[in-house]
């Protein structure tokens, strides 16, 4: 090492010896930094090479198949703004997102706050609520499928029983959109209520304490010591649940496939359709770049928004 | 707590219970479905009054779920290995060694943690009939790979950031190579995070959907979430063979879930919070 030189005179042998290793690694040739060129490798061929590969196509009208295709320019960009298909499907892909979001916060909150002490049945509530969170996003679909079918669905012998006409639950395309964000709520919420389990325990039982002292009221102890002492793992949650619900595809592939008609679309799935049944394969290119776009804005907003409101504190 | 002191403990039992046993409700009358033959019309709120397991046998004869099963496992397997090598390994560095560019790999690392698949179909499927990659094992666990390093080299290198320094620094005196202190040091340390990594990637995986529904076409390929998929697709008619077909299919993940809860649990934790 050149920049150990001048100490060379003044130390020790050994001293010198200890120094330049020490300076070997910590300094600035990071020779082990040649370890994570395999996980770069993985990166380029599948991910960055893909992502160019998917700009180039996403100008070009070609139908995924054949060997002949033109450049189209930015019109596919331009298809993009006017395709009212694509606006349903961005309007779902938030109501999914932020729909779950919301819900799977509070189910999991209250799973959480319910399970946070000992009593009989706790364990076995705990696993058959995160039970689902390992079963296949899609199966699960295939198994909520049997409550909201027409014929002889579960759901449909449950309010038969109280008299009312069955229904065909997943027609309607609001309702099916409702009922994919509940589906997907109560297959996650698993995740939340773990988390915010693990949050409640490192609450320390002196601030209730003192609360209770104070005379602070079940609801003002919940208001002003469980909430902010939850932030970080409501922000983890949040996050997580987010980005989920945007990239939401396997449940409505189960239900509804996007049906009725295009009613419950996400961009996901319609990018699916676009690509195997109208054969476009350019179009949809297109559209996976602007699904990429609105996650990663989205995640960056929601980061930029949580951690602003930590300095507000 | 005072106010857990007041409260009447059986009145939180039940409530538990029965939140649970609502989250159960899909699997119930999935299990109702698979075990009743075809003719039995009875609601499926109600338990057959004898066993059937024809739609099982059906199913595993149709659906072909055991190929299926074997597809998965092998994927499973060998992405899992890939995936524990290439990123303890990549986790290393950098953990361990500042500077700007390692910072920069850092944050694309994270970046692609959140590309959603979709948006790449179009392109991914298109290189991969190029070189030959649809339906093959190579194919389908090269990209799912890569989409589940990303969550196990973080936790590699948030786990790696815990182990002091000093150790690394005793090796290099004792004449170790940095290699060397990899392999020596760090790797034998990295057995509880390893768990984790196995746990979150190998349910990633195992229940994968989206890649392989476009990169595995052919029937020969199929893993067990596609087997399901395209039975449920075919047998409009048979629920009861698809139900049963699902039930198979989620078996082993759950049965595992039940034996390693705690495992299962606190690895979901870790990868949660300690981001």
């Amino acid at each position: 090492m050149n920049y150990d030189h001048d100490r060379r005179a003044v130390l020790p042998e050994y001293q010198h010896e200890h120094r330049s290793l020490i300076a070997k690694l910590r300094g600035r040739p990071h020779i082990t930094n040649i370890m994570y060129l395999p996980a770069l490798c993985f990166f380029l061929v599948f991910v960055v090479y893909p992502f160019a590969e998917g700009i180039r196509i996403s100008f070009t009208n070609w139908n995924g198949f054949s060997q002949s295709y033109r450049y189209v320019g930015g019109d596919n960009f331009i298809r993009l703004i006017s395709d009212g298909n694509l606006m349903q499907a961005l309007r779902n892909t938030l109501i999914y997102g932020f729909g779950s979001t919301i819900f799977q916060q509070i189910f999991g909150l209250a799973y959480a706050l319910l399970l946070n002490s000992h009593f009989r049945g706790r364990t076995l509530a705990r696993t058959l609520i995160y039970l689902p969170v390992l079963i296949a996003p899609v199966i699960m679909g295939y198994m909520w499928y049997f409550m909201f079918q027409y014929s002889h669905g579960a759901l449909n012998d449950l309010t038969a029983a109280f008299g009312m006409v069955p229904k065909d639950w997943l027609a309607t395309g609001d309702r099916a959109v409702v009922i994919i964000v509940l589906v997907n709520t109560l297959q996650f919420c698993g995740i939340s209520m773990v988390i915010y389990l693990a949050g409640l325990q490192t609450i320390p039982v002196t601030y209730y304490e003192a609360a209770q002292i104070d005379g602070a009221s079940t609801r003002s102890q919940f208001l002003n010591i469980t909430i902010p002492m939850l932030r970080p793992s409501i922000i983890t949650s949040m996050t997580l649940n987010l980005i989920g619900g945007l990239k939401l595809f396997d449940a409505i592939k189960a239900l509804t496939n996007g049906g009725p008609g295009y009613a419950s679309h996400s961009v996901s799935t319609l990018i699916d359709y676009t690509y195997f049944r109208n054969q476009s394969a350019g179009y949809s290119a297109a559209m996976g770049i602007l699904l990429f776009l609105l996650i990663m804005a989205v995640s960056l907003i929601f980061q930029w928004v949580s951690s602003r409101k930590e300095i507000d504190l | 707590m005072m106010i857990q002191r007041r409260s009447y403990p059986w009145i939180k039992s039940v409530v538990a219970v029965l939140i649970g046993v609502i989250h159960f409700i899909p699997l119930y009358i999935t299990i109702t479905v698979a075990l009743k033959p075809k003719t039995d019309m009875s609601s499926r709120w109600f338990l057959p009054t004898s066993v059937d397991i024809g739609n099982f046998l059906y199913a595993i004869e149709k659906a072909k779920i055991f190929n299926a099963m074997k597809n998965s496992v092998v994927i499973t397997l060998f992405s899992v290995v890939i995936i524990i090598a290439v990123g303890a390994m990549a986790a290393y560095p950098i953990a361990r060694n500042r500077s700007r560019i390692n910072t920069l790999v850092q944050f694309f690392i994270l970046a692609v943690m959140m590309v959603p698949p979709l948006s790449m179909l179009v392109p991914l499927v298109t290189i991969m009939a190029r070189i030959g990659g649809i339906s093959t094992y190579w194919g389908i666990i090269s990209v799912l790979v890569t989409f589940q390093l990303p969550i196990s080299i973080f936790l590699y290198s948030n786990f790696i950031r815990t182990i002091p320094r000093e150790l690394d620094e005793a090796a290099l005196i004792d004449a170790c190579s940095p290699f060397a202190i990899f392999y020596r040091i760090i790797l034998p340390l990295l057995k509880p995070v390893t768990a984790t990594v196995i746990i979150l990637t190998g349910v990633n995986i195992w229940n994968d959907f989206q890649f392989s529904l476009f990169l595995l076409q052919a029937q020969q390929s199929r893993v067990v979430t596609l087997a399901v998929s395209t039975f449920f697709a075919q047998s409009s008619s048979n629920f009861g063979a698809a139900a049963a077909a699902a039930l198979i299919a989620v078996l082993p993940i759950s049965l595992m879930f039940l034996f390693l809860q705690r495992y299962f649990i606190q690895g979901m934790v870790d990868s949660a919070v300690k981001g």
